[in-house]
């Protein structure tokens, strides 16, 4: 049996990593609350620009003057993945569940005989896949510095990328990040950014309304300005969504972590009254039996 | 005929207004533009500069740096690529976005050295974003 100091001592430790994990859990939830207003006021423009997009992809179709960004380059070879992820840990799964996704890929495209090359945004996805693929990987970014994600964290990131594209470095890019559902629920989640994908919904509702647009200036040349925007749009509102993941996830692994703690301290006081309680027994034990000796 | 119609001007970080407008005056690439309602549908893009809208409230005008406009039946959206109100930019905030077109222009005519399409389109943004500035009283230096 433990004594009642080691006893005492573990439950002030356990006591104080309680207080942390509380701490962790209220700052996480206020970051959360602004995460959450981050991610909706992008909303919007994601929409409508994806919506705006379609419209013209479709339009334009598959002709071979459709920007490299829209047609591909016609081959199938070189795959990007850029996986995103938080910089720091203490969330739950949610960097493991990234990475997972992340890496299921680049087994199954592997086993398809193609190339893979990886990019990772944040430390710990870069962390989590070192191991196994290593030797794949091209670049990180470094999100330690970033506080508030801006547009302009996203547009260095998709400019990175389209220049490796006009270089020829890869043929298809995709990226993986957590799509925010709720605090306990986040869902890892994979989208190709070049070539761009045509949203099949977005296109048919337009059929519908069949409204026929003027372009200022021609199609095509909207196009091409507008694709890397779609590339820039795409990682912005993925990062967004992760950066509220990230804290939903963080939350609910804290709030875990704090029940536990409580849990545990519970389950110690037992423990500590009990022993006290059996040396207390024993020393009247001891006085008592002494006493009948004289 | 509506007398006015509804107004949306975006950013990628934020829905910056939403009103219902009688007319707005949109920097188009090919030119200005004066929408009204019932505009006949149309997508264009952007060049920096002042973005007019006229409501009911009063006018109101924003720095717009690029991206683009799209009118239908339902209304006129402005996606920009940077929106500020223009009250609310500084010179500093200004000389910002001219280095930004500067440094374009820089790496334009470095990277494209046989093609002008690249340069000219940069050297054109720098020069419509300095015009922007002079028509606001804010220098590019």
């Amino acid at each position: 049996m433990p004594n009642l100091k080691d006893l005492k001592n573990r439950i002030e430790s356990v006591k104080s990593t309680r207080k942390i994990t509380k701490a962790m859990q209220m700052v996480a939830a206020a970051k959360l609350r602004r995460a959450q207003e981050a991610a909706e006021m992008a909303r919007p423009y994601a929409e409508r620009f994806n919506a705006v997009m379609s419209k013209l992809a479709a339009s334009v179709g598959d002709s071979d003057s459709a920007p490299r960004l829209l047609r591909g380059t016609g081959e199938d070879n070189v795959h990007l993945l850029v996986v995103m992820t938080a910089e720091r840990g203490l969330c739950g799964g949610f960097n493991a569940n990234i990475a997972k996704l992340a890496r299921t890929e680049a087994e199954s495209l592997k086993a398809h005989g193609k190339t893979v090359k990886i990019i990772t945004v944040g430390k710990k996805g870069r962390d989590a896949l070192k191991r196994d693929f290593g030797d794949l990987f091209i670049d990180h970014v470094d999100m330690t510095g970033v506080k508030n994600i801006g547009y302009d964290d996203a547009q260095a990131v998709a400019k990175n990328l389209l220049d490796r594209f006009d270089k020829g470095e890869f043929d298809v890019a995709k990226i993986f990040y957590s799509e925010f559902e709720n605090v306990v629920s986040q869902i890892p989640t994979m989208q190709q950014v070049i070539p761009f994908q045509v949203d099949e919904s977005a296109a048919e509702d337009e059929a519908d309304a069949n409204v026929v647009y003027d372009y200022e200036p021609d199609e095509e040349a909207i196009l091409a300005d507008l694709l890397p925007r779609g590339v820039a749009t795409a990682i912005f509102s993925g990062l967004l969504e992760n950066g509220a993941s990230e804290q939903g996830a963080r939350m609910s692994a804290m709030d875990n972590a704090t029940r536990n703690a409580g849990e545990m301290i519970d389950d110690l006081t037992i423990e500590y009254n009990r022993s006290r309680q059996a040396v207390i027994t024993n020393e009247l034990i001891e006085i008592i039996s002494g006493a009948e000796a004289l | 005929m509506a007398d006015t119609v509804q107004f949306d001007l975006v950013s990628p970080e934020r829905l910056l207004t939403s009103v219902a407008a009688k007319e707005v005056r949109i920097p188009g690439a090919e030119g200005d533009m004066t929408a009204m309602p019932d505009h006949s549908p149309l997508i264009t893009t952007l060049r920096p500069g002042i973005l007019k809208v006229v409501s009911a409230e009063g006018e109101a005008d924003y720095v717009v740096t690029g991206g683009f406009a799209e009118i239908n039946a339902d209304g006129i959206s402005v996606l920009a690529e940077k929106a500020i109100a223009r009250d609310d930019i500084t010179q500093e905030h200004f000389k910002t976005l001219v280095d930004e077109a500067s440094d374009k222009l820089a790496k334009a005519q470095e990277v494209y050295v046989n093609e002008p399409g690249p340069v000219d389109d940069a050297a054109k943004l720098l020069a419509d974003m300095v015009a922007m500035g002079d028509h606001i009283g804010l220098s590019a230096n």
